[in-house]
């Protein structure tokens, strides 16, 4: 048999998704999370055949340039400001599907009040939530989830409850509010994770299509760079140590 | 709805505006003096007839952002506020300025510094018309002294926000925010239709259609010589405002000794001034500065020309003072009378202001 004969379309297995723009190269460090979240993303938007009236709410913070990669429309929020900048892109526009994409900085810090709020309102929204438990775009500071003993460039001695409070399980509190339809918390460590997180992300942006409220996907992720390590060492100690912490599965599944 | 005549308080006055313009959204958060706007629009429930969406959100920081994120889709949206809350909307103005979005914001000014008072101030003059918020930007500053010309500049904001993709801000004073008047509201646009807002705003990130390229609101640029860039067009389009919306009206100019510079109601009280001054030989002459951004600089230079002194009368310590000096150049005598704390001057104590620091000087 030649070569020829086996690398044919009916034999493809894989591809880059259509919607990722191959022309623009990745400013996110090798072995980051957030390559493997955008894939996702834009398989699920082209899936349930939605690019059209997809508008997609990046942050500050590493994804801050997300817009330039997802080929959807994009709006970049001020840091913190994403559910707020959905909210009305969403009520404007009732037939647009809007996801916010979102830090842990992002969502769980500086811009708690606009995701308490807005899931609590119960925006037809999907809220992605990337949860490194650092702040990586600023070099490697403390997040609010950084975990207790974890050292970062503020916390180079490691996270003090005395100095610095308990880290903060926002996807916990979300699950609690009436807004909310789905909270999930996943991870993109391995294959069969990959293909959770991917499920948890279709069902969040089908929710937002049939307006039952907010969605919030939690992804627990790793930040090699900001973590300094190697990124196999790095998924291993997010399995040993995030985990516990934040625990994987649906907090939510109404 | 058509054209009708009422009796109405300024803030109700700009709900009803709102709502005749065919306005898409307003989003909120309740603060004295100011608060009848969101209550008068939630009593309409213009949701129900124009389609038009009403929301009081958590803060004013959420409610500017959420006029960022519908003003990004290329709809009429607008946010309204009093002192200490657009404080907090300023990092928002910011970006909506750099991401040359059309918006509407409205304050009705209360006094500062900090909580302040509830009662009427001119205060936030510097904050308005020299950015307020961080980086080289500009808002077109719309300053009413009538509850008529409240009306007027919910639809003159929206349209000028629109034909320069730029905020616009009704810098309003705590007064006429809350006095009652005779008022025209307009007869009732329809909103624009999706089909029109794409046509208008083919910017906006509405949904990437079809073969278009998608479309991204940010104001985020990290290569220095594509910021410069930015930063001269935004400059480019100011200069061009200047040129084609600075707007004034003038009392009596003519042949006056003398000139009274004031914005708001408070060139209402000054114009009872005049007239007190005028019984007592004086002339005065009267320039109400309407858009403070752009100042009407040239204006009040010719205006100047032959008089021998400017009393500038203010609800602060001094703030448009500083754009009418530079206007002549300190050519002629210029100085400041203002109330604070929320304290309105009587049309007497401004005649002897007049006397006091410019003719008897």
């Amino acid at each position: 048999m030649d070569i020829k004969d086996i690398i044919c379309a009916e034999n493809k297995v894989y591809a880059a998704p259509e919607l990722l723009d191959q022309s623009v190269h990745m400013h996110y460090c090798p072995g980051c999370s957030h390559g493997v979240i955008h894939k996702l993303v834009a398989e699920v938007i082209a899936e349930l055949g939605i690019t059209e009236r997809t508008v997609g709410v990046s942050p500050v913070g590493c994804a801050v340039f997300a817009y330039n990669y997802i080929d959807v429309d994009w709006i970049e929020a001020a840091h913190g400001r994403a559910p707020a900048v959905a909210t009305a892109a969403s009520r404007l526009w009732p037939e647009n599907v809007l996801f916010t994409y979102q830090g842990d900085g992002d969502m769980s810090a500086i811009g708690t009040a606009e995701s308490i709020h807005a899931a609590n309102r119960g925006e037809n929204i999907v809220m992605i939530f990337v949860n490194n438990a650092i702040y990586g775009m600023t070099g490697g500071q403390m997040a609010p989830t950084t975990l207790v003993g974890q050292k970062t460039a503020t916390t180079p001695y490691g996270r003090r409850i005395d100095l610095n409070g308990h880290p903060l399980e926002i996807t916990n509190l979300m699950a609690i509010l009436d807004g909310t339809c789905y909270v999930t918390r996943q991870s993109v460590h391995t294959p069969a994770a990959v293909r959770k997180t991917k499920a948890a992300l279709k069902k969040a942006f089908e929710n937002a299509m049939a307006k039952k409220g907010t969605s919030v996907v939690e992804v627990v992720a790793t930040c090699n760079s900001g973590w300094k390590m190697s990124p196999e060492k790095a998924n291993e100690w997010m399995a040993e140590n995030m985990f516990p912490k934040y625990p994987l599965g649906d907090l939510k599944n109404e | 709805m058509k054209e009708e005549v009422r009796l109405m308080k300024g803030n109700e006055a700009i709900a009803h505006a709102a709502i005749r313009y065919g306005c898409d959204g307003y989003f909120g958060y309740p603060i004295t003096p100011q608060s009848e706007v969101l209550e008068t629009l939630e009593e309409l429930m213009p949701w129900e007839t124009t389609g038009m969406v009403v929301l009081q959100a958590e803060s004013e920081v959420a409610a500017i952002n959420m006029v960022y994120g519908g003003a990004a889709t290329g709809k009429a949206v607008m946010t309204s506020s009093s002192s200490p809350g657009v404080s907090l909307k300023q990092e928002g103005i910011s970006y909506i300025a750099a991401a040359s979005l059309p918006a509407l914001i409205l304050n009705v000014m209360r006094g500062g510094p900090g909580l302040g008072t509830i009662q009427p101030s001119q205060a936030d003059y510097f904050q308005a018309t020299k950015g307020g918020g961080h980086g080289d930007y500009h808002l077109i500053v719309l300053a009413p002294s009538t509850v008529q010309e409240m009306v007027d500049f919910v639809g003159l904001g929206f349209d000028l926000a629109f034909k320069y993709t730029n905020p616009a801000m009704i810098l309003a004073d705590g007064i006429v925010g809350q006095m009652m008047e005779k008022v025209v509201l307009p007869e009732q646009r329809p909103r624009r239709t999706e089909e029109e807002i794409r046509k208008q705003c083919p910017w906006a990130a509405d949904g990437r259609k079809g073969d278009r390229k998608r479309n991204v609101i940010t104001s985020l640029e990290l290569e220095s010589s594509r910021m410069e860039v930015i930063n001269h067009q935004l400059q480019a389009r100011y200069r061009e405002i200047e040129k084609n919306e600075t707007r004034w009206e003038e009392i009596d100019v003519e042949g006056a000794d003398y000139l009274i510079v004031a914005f708001g109601t408070i060139a209402r009280i000054c114009d009872k001034a005049r007239e007190l001054a005028a019984e007592k030989g004086i002339k005065v002459g009267i320039v109400r500065p309407i858009t403070l951004w752009p100042f009407p600089t040239d204006a009040i230079a010719k205006a100047a020309e032959g008089k021998k002194g400017i009393l500038c009368v203010e609800l602060n310590a001094g703030q448009m003072i500083e754009d009418v000096r530079l206007a002549v150049h300190d050519n002629l005598p210029v100085e400041h009378f203002g109330r604070l704390g929320g304290i309105i001057p009587s049309p007497e104590e401004v005649v002897v202001a007049l006397e006091e620091k410019i003719i008897n000087k």
